[in-house]
């Protein structure tokens, strides 16, 4: 069912040399391998598990518990949009719905380009802004529908 | 006298302009002949949105919306004749109380050096050379501090019960988790003042035994991991962590590990076993954490916030710090004021302070001044609403929940008459179903249950028999859920459906929504008097439902019709109707 690799790359090898002993320590390996690659890749699943001996369903079970964690190649941007209870009451649902039609795509799901990954996330801390929405960690606040389309375009641009 | 200090820092977050500012009041200053003036950029003031702040150290004042052409009097009338300029000054500062934020934008967070120079690590000095673990406890008695994590429970009785258990090794846990949406309390003080965070926990391990601490951070706050970690390193090279401390024999050693965006980690116990690496799900309590805990050793768990008031009770006195607050709940409270108010924000009021005081004096008002405020949030998803009428209640433990909220770890959403109360409350419960673990029944179908019962309802097509459905699913899922998260998901329907009933009523029997805010109860109709037949909207309709011609005029399909209010917004001559 799954290729087995047997070659480990210097990079996991490392992390788990420095993780190796303490406790409790797979969600921070896998945060250190999601940094590394933008998401955690099956195939470095798999070697973590041979390398740290721990069976590759208990890395599944943990990565998908956690939002955090992706299992897919994010976008190029990645548009972060706040739906925390001060975006919410200021409008944020018409921002997602906006990004959604002209992106044509859903929650967590990645453009056809490759280009933009949509996510939803709870209070980036800057409620005074509200709405918020940030893409690729850069803020925009007090957005308005009407600004979306030109927030994405600059990025469309750039590309 | 002693030098001129200004702190200066851009908090509109679209830009930067407090290096032109920097740069101008330092010129300005050296034409009129202060040669000595300082003006520092720092990283966080404790304020938001206000455009550049500049506080003045000299006269404790805080200046906001500073303009580059304010340089010259702000020089002249200030720093040279010590007169504060009121235009500029921010408003009601005198009504907040700063001990959690006391170093908040005063310290630079990457400096222990400068955190020692404000009395930072003198309370761990004290406690480690002059107090034994049982009279730090005593003294925490005495303060009457109590968890601002949510619950409220004495700080001094957690760790009493950790101390009383036997283990070979014990832990402290610094909850930073902050899971609340809309809510960034624990934020800003560990990006303000990392280093109050790490002495809290410091004299939690001594006084109950621990030798190593664990700050779990949420990782979507790089900034706050960031300075944790320079403050945590920072603190081994002083030799306030690791072995022997300040030479004491007390050794206690702190790493940081990441949550991966789980709310129901916040849980204790399953913040527990998701520092032992595994998925976050809650256990039943007994045995409690204090008693079994991080790998079965006796652990604390305390809030960011309850830390960081530690120290302070240390220097000064637990004395000092009961008198201020009420009779039940002692010190501060930190809140994010956010929602309909002019000045939204972080604000620390003293405890018994009334909510009106807040939400008018401090956080300005209505954000609309015509509308009429209706409620106050608080608590967030395990929270509840004040309705307007209670405005005047002093926010303390005891009071919020006699009036069905809770004091919660410090969200406050203020609403105007343009929201709905059956839409907030259906937000709330859907980020608690979305939230859920899934290991309990009660909640992981009672929410789900209750949640599509509110989707009826904000469509129009709810009944009375609903009311009665909410609240015995209710029923079930405060009694049977395994953790709070079940168990006090219900607690914004409950609330507003004490307070509020007549709006559930009115969505119900009326199919109406007194805001607009459930837009499938709206109609969007054109009016032919108004349209001047330009299609802006014909093409803007995503699902075609608007059609006609120049001569007939246009009319919207209502089974086709979506509510997505684009036409509406779109229609330059106010010629959409949306009822
Ligand atoms: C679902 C859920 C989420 C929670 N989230 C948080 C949180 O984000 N931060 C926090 O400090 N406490 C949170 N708590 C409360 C903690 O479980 C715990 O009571 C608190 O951290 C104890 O610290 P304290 O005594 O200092 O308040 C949460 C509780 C539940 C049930
Ligand atoms: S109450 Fe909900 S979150 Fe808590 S254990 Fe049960 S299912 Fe999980
Ligand atoms: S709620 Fe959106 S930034 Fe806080």
């Amino acid at each position: 069912m799954c290729s087995t690799s047997t070659t480990t790359s210097p990079e996991i090898s490392t992390l788990v040399e420095k993780w190796r002993g303490k406790k409790g320590s797979l969600i921070m390996v896998l945060h250190e391998l999601q940094n590394h690659y933008g998401y955690v890749p099956r195939d470095v699943s798999l070697q973590l598990s041979q390398q740290l001996d721990i069976p590759l369903a208990r890395i599944y079970e943990v990565i998908t518990f956690y939002n955090y964690f992706k299992l897919d190649p994010p976008g190029k941007y990645t548009i972060a949009i706040c739906l925390g209870t001060a975006c919410y009451l200021k409008g944020a649902p018409d921002l997602v719905d906006e990004v959604k039609n002209l992106l044509d795509i859903g929650e967590g799901q990645t453009s056809k380009d490759g280009l933009f990954h949509l996510d939803v996330v709870r209070c980036l801390g800057c409620c005074g802004l509200a709405p918020v929405l940030s893409v690729n960690g850069q803020i925009y606040g007090k957005v308005k529908r009407s600004e979306v389309m030109g927030i994405l375009s600059k990025y469309k641009k750039e590309d | 006298m002693e030098k001129p200090i200004i702190f200066i820092k851009d908090t509109s977050l679209t830009g930067d302009s407090s290096r032109e500012i920097q740069t101008q009041l330092l010129k300005v200053a050296r034409e009129k002949g202060i040669e000595d003036l300082q003006v520092i950029r720092v990283a966080d003031l404790g304020i938001y949105d206000k455009g550049v702040a500049l506080k003045i150290c000299s006269l404790d004042i805080i200046y906001v919306n500073v303009k580059l052409s304010d340089a010259e009097k702000i020089i002249q009338t200030t720093i040279k004749e010590g007169t504060p300029i009121e235009d500029l000054l921010l408003e009601n500062q005198a009504m907040q109380t700063r001990i959690v934020l006391r170093n908040c934008g005063i310290v630079d967070p990457e400096s222990i050096d400068d955190y020692i120079s404000r009395s930072g690590y003198a309370s761990v000095g004290k406690c480690l050379f002059d107090m034994t673990p049982e009279t730090v406890i005593e003294e925490m008695k005495k303060s009457g501090l109590r968890g601002r994590g949510g619950a409220g429970f004495p700080t001094w009785m957690k760790w009493n019960l950790a101390r009383g258990s036997f283990g070979d090794e014990k832990y402290v846990i610094c909850n930073a988790d902050e899971g609340d949406p809309g809510a960034y309390m624990d934020r800003s003080v560990l990006e303000g003042d990392p280093h109050s965070v790490i002495e809290g926990m410091i004299i939690a391990g001594y006084a109950i035994g621990a030798s190593k601490g664990f700050a779990y951070i949420r990782a979507e706050y790089p900034l706050a991991i960031e300075r944790v970690q320079k403050a945590i390193d920072q603190a081994y090279e002083k030799g306030l962590l690791g072995k022997d401390i300040l030479g004491s024999k007390f050794s206690f050693d702190l790493e940081i590990r990441l949550g991966a965006g789980a709310f129901v980690c916040g849980e204790e116990t399953a913040l527990i076993a998701s520092i032992e690496g595994k998925r976050g799900t809650p256990k039943p309590r007994p045995p409690y954490p204090s008693d079994r805990g991080l790998w079965d050793k006796p652990t604390i768990i305390n809030n960011v916030e309850t830390l960081a008031n530690i120290a302070v009770i240390f220097q000064k006195g637990a004395e000092w710090f009961a008198t201020i607050g009420t009779d039940k709940s002692k010190g501060t409270k930190v809140f994010a004021v956010t929602g309909k108010v002019k000045n939204s924000g972080l604000v620390e009021i003293a405890m018994g302070t009334p909510l009106r005081d807040i939400v008018f004096q401090i956080s300005g008002g209505c954000f609309v001044p015509e509308n009429k405020m209706i409620a106050v949030q608080t608590g967030g998803p395990s929270g509840g609403v004040i309705p307007e009428k209670n405005f005047d209640t002093p926010v303390s433990y005891e009071h919020l929940i006699e009036l069905g909220s809770i004091m919660g770890s410090g969200g406050m959403i203020v609403m105007d008459e343009d929201d709905c109360l059956v839409d907030i409350s259906k937000f709330y419960l859907k980020f608690c179903v979305d939230e859920s673990c899934g290991k309990c029944a009660p909640c992981r179908i009672g929410g789900y249950q209750m949640l599509a019962i509110l989707e009826k309802i904000t469509a129009g097509k709810g009944t009375l028999e609903d009311i009665t459905s909410i609240k015995r699913i209710a029923q079930g899922m405060q009694k049977a859920s395994l953790c709070a998260l079940g168990q006090t998901a219900p607690n914004p329907v409950m609330s507003t459906l004490r307070y509020f009933e007549s709006e559930y009523l009115d969505h119900i029997e009326k199919k109406k929504c007194r805001a607009g805010k459930c837009t499938k109860l709206l109609k969007f109709t054109i009016v032919p008097e108004k349209c001047k037949k330009c299609r802006l909207c014909v093409t803007n309709c995503p699902v075609n439902a608007i059609s006609g011609d120049r001569e007939k005029g246009y009319t919207i399909d209502q089974e086709k019709c979506i509510k997505c209010g684009r036409c509406f917004d779109v229609c330059k001559f106010e010629a959409i109707a949306r009822a």
